[in-house]
Order: C-alpha cells, then sequence, then structure tokens
C-alpha cells in the first residue's frame, strides 16, 4: 500500500510522520523499537482507517529538541503534534511506551479521540514499591529480553545478522527509550490521579505470553480507566500487532466497529 | 611535579569469575563480609596515611554498588584522612556531579573537609563511567551539559560570602544558597575534571581548571593534553603551566625487575577483574549510537569479557609503569616527553590482591628513586619547550586501545 511520509516544522521541533490509507484517522504511536510505520499491520489497518504514524523525535534517526530530557517533554510536543496533524475524532492507539504517551494524552484532554487501544502499555505502577510491575529492559541480557518480549523468540529480529548501520539504528533506538523512560521508569506516578479523565472507549489489547509487562500488569492497569475492556491475544508477546497480526487487526476492528 | 598515590579500596575477595555474571551493579552484597570489609577500609586508610609518610600526596575516589571500588561516598574516607594526615594535598577524583542530586551538598561537604584539613582540599568533578547510571538511576542522557552547570553551581557558592543567592538553572534550582562553612581556600579548593577526549577539553582549559586523564595511553594522550593546550593558549594568552595536566597510570616499582613485573601482574587485577556486562556499560544516552551498537555486538569493551590485555600490551600503551625504579623513571619519562608533559602523576598504586608489603615497597622506592628525577624533568623545561619537543616526536598509534578506551578513558 502505497504510504506518504513527511517532516512538519513545529513551533519547537519537527515530526516525522508517515501516513496511509484513507478513512478515519488511527493515530498510532509507536513503542520503545522504534516506527511501525513499515510493518504489514498497519497495511492491515490502513484498510479500514487512515493510519497515522508519526516517529518520535530521536527514533529512527530523527532530531531530539535540546530541552528534552523525559516524557513530559514528549508530551507536550504531542499536543503540538496532535494540531499539525489536526487530530479530529481519531482512534488513538498506542503501543508499549507509546500506550503510555497515549494514555498522558487521552488524560489531558480526550476530545480528540473516539477510541483508545492499548498495547501491552505501560505508564502507571500497578504494584507495591518493591514489586517490579515493568522488567527493567536496560538491566537484563539482550537474549533474555527477546525472551520475555516474545511468545517464540524466533519471531525476534536476529541483530547478529544486522548490518553496523543496521545495529547503529537499532541502538539509537534504544538510546531514544532510555531517554524517555529512564526515570521514573516506564512510568508517571502521577497518571493513576488523572485517567478518570480517559472517557473515551478504551481497549486493552495484550499478548497473553507477555514477559515484559504481563497481563497481570495490564489488567491492573485496564481496571484503572474506567470502563476499559481487556482482551489477551494468545500465542504472542509484547508485540501482538506483530506476532498475530491477523487476530490483532481483527481486534482492532471488532472494537472499533 | 606532585604524585598523587591511589587505590580504588577494591573488595577482592571474590568467587570465581565465571560464577557471577558482573562485578558491578548486580552482585550480590552476601560477597562483601562486613568483618573482612573492616579490616580492608582500616587498611586502605593505613596506606594513605602511609603515602603521606613517604611524601606523597593522597587520592580517592568513589563508585557504587561494586567490589571494584568499596567506597561509596569519597567525601566520608577523605574526610577522616584529613583528620590523620597533616601535609599531603587531599584529591578526590572525583565527584559524580552528574550523578548526584543536589550540587550544593557537594559543595558543604568539600568546604568542609578543606576546613578540617585546613586547605589541602583538591576536588575533581567527573561525569562518572557507564556503569554508574543504573546505581544512580540518573539518565546518561546529557551527562556532561548536568556536570557543567552542577559545577557552576557549586563554584558560585563557595565563592559568594555575602549572604544567600539563588541558582535556578536547567536541572538544579535552589533559591537560598549560602553555605555554612566556606571553604578554606580562597577564592576557591583547586578544581580538577577528567577529560575523555578532545571535545571535553575547552571547559576544562577555560577554567583553568587541572585536567586529568586516565589511562589514555600513547594511542590517545597527545590528542586531549594537545587540547587542553591549545584551548588555555587561546583563552588565557599564555601556555598551560605543567600544573594543571594530569595523568593516571599503574605503577609497580621493584627492587628488581621480576619482583617489579610479579607485582604489576597484581596490580593488572584493575583491569582483569572488571567483568560488566554490555547492558550495565551501555546506559541509554551514555555513547553515541555507532559505539553503543559495537557494545551491543560485543565488538568493543563492555561485552562482559574482563579485559585482560598483556602486562607487556598494557607497558607498551603507556598505561602501565612497571619496573626497577631507573626502569619505571625512564617509562614515565618517555611518556612525559611524548605527551608534552604534565605536572601530576596519579599513582595506582595498589589494587586486587598486591600486598602491603609489596605496596609498601614500591611506594617507598618510587618515592625515593623515582620521584625526585621526575621532579627534576619538570624543572628542566618548559610547557612551551616540552610541547614542541613532543610534537616533533612520530605518532604512536601502534598500540591499538579497542574496548579499553571505552572503559578506563573518560
Amino acid at each position: 500500500m502505497s504510504a506518504k511520509t513527511e517532516t512538519i516544522e513545529l513551533p519547537v521541533g519537527e515530526i516525522t510522520v508517515t501516513r496511509k490509507g484513507s478513512g478515519p484517522q488511527l493515530l498510532l504511536l509507536h513503542g520503545g523499537g522504534g516506527s511501525i510505520a513499515d510493518h504489514p499491520v498497519t497495511d492491515k489497518l490502513a484498510e479500514k482507517f487512515e493510519v497515522i504514524a508519526p516517529t518520535h523525535p530521536g527514533f529512527n534517526g530523527t532530531k531530539v529538541p535540546d530541552h528534552f530530557d523525559g516524557m513530559p517533554e514528549l508530551v507536550h510536543f504531542y499536543l503540538d503534534v496532535l494540531d499539525a496533524l489536526e487530530i479530529d475524532n481519531a482512534v488513538l492507539m498506542g503501543i508499549s511506551m507509546g500506550g503510555w504517551l497515549a494514555v498522558e494524552l487521552a488524560s489531558i484532554n480526550c476530545a480528540r479521540f473516539s477510541k483508545v487501544i492499548l498495547v501491552d502499555a505501560v505508564g502507571v505502577k500497578v504494584g507495591g514499591p518493591t514489586d517490579r510491575d515493568i522488567v527493567d529492559v536496560f538491566g537484563i541480557p539482550p537474549d533474555e529480553a527477546t525472551k520475555l518480549m516474545y511468545h517464540d523468540p524466533a519471531n525476534a529480529r536476529d541483530m547478529s545478522t544486522l548490518s553496523d548501520d543496521a545495529l547503529a539504528a537499532v541502538a539509537g533506538n534504544r538510546i531514544a527509550l532510555g531517554l524517555y523512560t529512564w526515570e521514573p521508569y516506564m512510568h508517571n506516578p502521577k497518571l493513576p490521579q488523572r485517567l478518570h479523565r480517559v472517557t473515551a472507549p478504551t481497549l486493552f489489547l495484550w499478548g497473553e505470553s507477555d514477559g515484559l509487562v504481563t497481563t497481570d500488569y495490564g489488567k491492573a492497569y485496564a481496571a484503572l480507566i474506567p470502563g476499559a475492556k481487556f482482551v489477551t491475544i494468545p500465542e504472542a508477546g509484547h508485540s501482538p500487532y506483530a506476532e498475530q497480526t491477523e487476530r490483532f487487526v481483527s481486534e482492532v476492528f471488532a472494537f472499533t466497529d | 611535579m606532585r604524585t598523587y598515590w591511589f587505590t580504588e579500596d577494591a573488595y577482592p575477595d571474590l568467587p570465581p569469575q565465571e560464577e557471577y555474571e558482573s562485578i558491578r551493579v548486580n552482585l550480590p552484597n552476601s560477597n562483601f563480609d562486613p568483618e573482612r570489609g573492616h579490616e580492608l577500609y582500616n587498611w586502605y586508610l593505613d596506606m594513605w596515611c602511609m603515602a603521606e609518610s613517604y611524601g606523597l600526596d593522597i587520592m580517592n575516589n568513589e563508585h557504587h554498588q561494586t567490589a571494584t571500588c568499596m567506597v561509596p561516598a569519597a567525601p566520608l574516607m577523605m574526610s577522616i584522612l584529613a583528620r590523620e594526615t597533616s601535609k599531603a594535598r587531599l584529591l578526590i577524583l572525583g565527584n559524580p556531579i552528574s550523578n548526584r542530586r543536589n550540587p550544593i551538598r557537594v559543595a558543604e561537604e568539600m568546604a568542609l573537609i578543606d576546613v578540617i584539613s585546613k586547605g589541602r582540599l583538591e576536588c575533581g568533578f567527573v561525569r562518572g563511567v557507564p556503569y554508574e547510571a543504573a546505581p544512580a538511576n540518573r539518565t546518561a542522557h546529557r551527562g556532561s551539559q548536568r556536570l557543567w552547570e552542577a559545577h557552576d553551581m557549586i563554584m558560585k557558592a563557595w565563592t559568594t560570602h555575602d549572604g544567600p543567592f539563588n541558582y535556578e538553572g536547567r536541572w538544579f534550582q535552589s533559591r537560598q544558597i549560602n553555605i555554612w562553612p566556606r571553604p578554606y581556600q580562597q577564592p576557591a579548593p583547586p578544581v580538577w575534571v577528567t577529560m575523555g577526549g578532545r571535545s571535553s577539553t575547552t571547559p576544562v582549559a577555560k577554567h583553568k581548571h587541572v585536567g586529568a586523564v586516565f589511562l589514555a595511553g600513547y594511542p590517545r594522550i597527545r590528542e586531549i593534553f594537545d587540547g587542553y593546550r591549545e584551548d588555555y593558549l587561546e583563552m588565557h594568552g599564555e601556555h598551560a603551566p605543567f600544573d594543571r595536566l594530569a595523568y593516571l597510570g599503574l605503577v609497580f616499582v621493584g627492587e628488581n625487575e621480576a619482583k617489579a613485573r610479579e607485582g604489576a601482574e597484581k596490580l593488572l587485577w584493575y583491569m582483569s577483574a572488571n567483568k560488566v556486562p554490555g547492558y550495565w556499560s551501555n546506559p541509554p544516552g551514555y555513547h553515541p549510537p555507532q559505539i553503543a551498537a559495537q557494545i551491543m555486538k560485543g565488538a568493543r569493551g563492555g561485552s562482559g569479557v574482563p579485559l585482560t590485555a598483556t602486562l607487556d600490551d598494557q607497558m607498551a600503551r603507556g598505561n602501565v609503569f612497571a619496573g626497577t625504579p631507573d626502569q619505571v623513571y625512564e617509562q614515565i619519562k618517555n611518556f612525559w616527553e611524548y605527551s608534552g608533559g604534565f605536572g601530576n602523576m596519579l599513582m595506582m598504586g595498589q589494587a586486587g590482591f598486591v600486598t602491603h608489603e609489596e605496596t609498601e615497597t614500591s611506594m617507598k622506592l618510587y618515592s625515593e628513586e623515582v620521584f625526585p628525577r621526575l621532579k627534576e624533568l619538570e624543572a628542566s623545561t618548559t610547557p612551551a619547550e616540552a610541547w614542541e619537543k613532543s610534537k616533533a616526536m612520530e605518532k604512536r598509534e601502534n598500540v591499538p586501545l579497542d574496548g579499553f578506551a571505552l572503559e578506563f578513558v573518560r
């Protein structure tokens, strides 16, 4: 499917965005692995939606504004992005770290969003101070992370076959992820008190085998948003859109019918 | 020429290396026996006092969650030495102010040590090694920028004497700063900052601070020292005095070559024990993507493989100076001349299982037979002459640093 990618100047910084398909808007906020605008799942989603997939600054080689230190700057930056992309009555989908961003945006003002879909999202702490709700991806060996993230680790990208440039891109995305999530790690302690403001119908879509943020975490998270639905996708880990693309898309379509 | 004697205060009594994943960050502290720790802390304090008795100055540092260095708070150890010693200069190299939450607390701690020691503090500031990011829970992003903001705040706290001022910067904000005590040395204690490459020399030279380089060896020393000297000359219109530059190397002096090698091999524990997996060496934001990628690939240091370069390799690189007094003098002299000269030798004189007796022998031979000649060497020339002479020397690039640079040069 044909896609259009452009970089748009904003009052502060710039955003690179890929659009494909036509129909109601679906704003796709990617996770820590970087943009998934090229992933086949976006072609399927574009059969029903205009998929609008911005790249968070710092990912995929894009520039980070000088004043960025973490998620709060990204959230406020995205208020400009929503204006620039004329987001209106959109399905808001956020994956992992993008799910955190989505919840932050929806809790500021949900008026632009018709529905919210959170895929293996982070962003809150649901347990006590010594519960490790979210695995520290910066504190475990890469192969262990792969096992936690995938239902079938064979579905993971084989890093040993990547060129130096491709590996530098992976490293660049990891650096960007660290910028937004280092401290407090992958969550905002103040966010739970704002979740009542997420007023659009909300679906949590969760890979049943996700070991980074488990289904227990997802269910506890969903319980904080009034009326949110929680649906698991079997034989999928942290990236259910990748491991079970068909099932993932059918759940999205069913929720947005 | 001054020589600062240094040990990292290791806790070396560990299980075999293959039985643990990392000596840093996540090595359980069940491996630390408090009884043994008590002995070691006091032993190391004795060693520093012994260094003073041999006419050397004192240097310490801090690391966190690691058996390589048992000191998580350099000022605590140095405050003991401020009381126990009376002559030695006391160098903390350094305070990891990119990771410390409150620079004013650092300003206060340093002022206290300076007053107790009657003005003997030499105060270093460092960004910190990458494996400090996790223990500090502090992002590695923009660490150098944070360092300089904290530095500015501390300098102002030391030099403001007419009541509270406010400092509201990007990372650090406080609105009623008025430290008690103020430092003994006026206007401020001498400041040192570590330099890891050409890009880090400018602000250090701008402030006329001492620029310290750890283990850059022949392959990189001139890039860094020359950078500092160029910046200094350009900004201040005069050559940087020797005492503005410092170099840290491992030094072991023996009565004969065999004993010296034996001691130096033990000293290499500092490098060979540094088993650290890539994920601790590569916190996001510390290294640029290309270097981070190489660490992920395991092609560079910090991939979980201890650094096992041989003693000969390390000596060829100018990281280790070892031998009889004559040999060590020749080695340091060669490096000194090649580097263009420096006024502070930072002597890592003890590590791992180097015994008290071995440490004292090396310290004594250094102070009696090597150090006086280094002082003469420095006095025999000027910074301008030494720099010119070094420029005329052929570049030595035949000793690649590989991951070594990443782990230790900063």
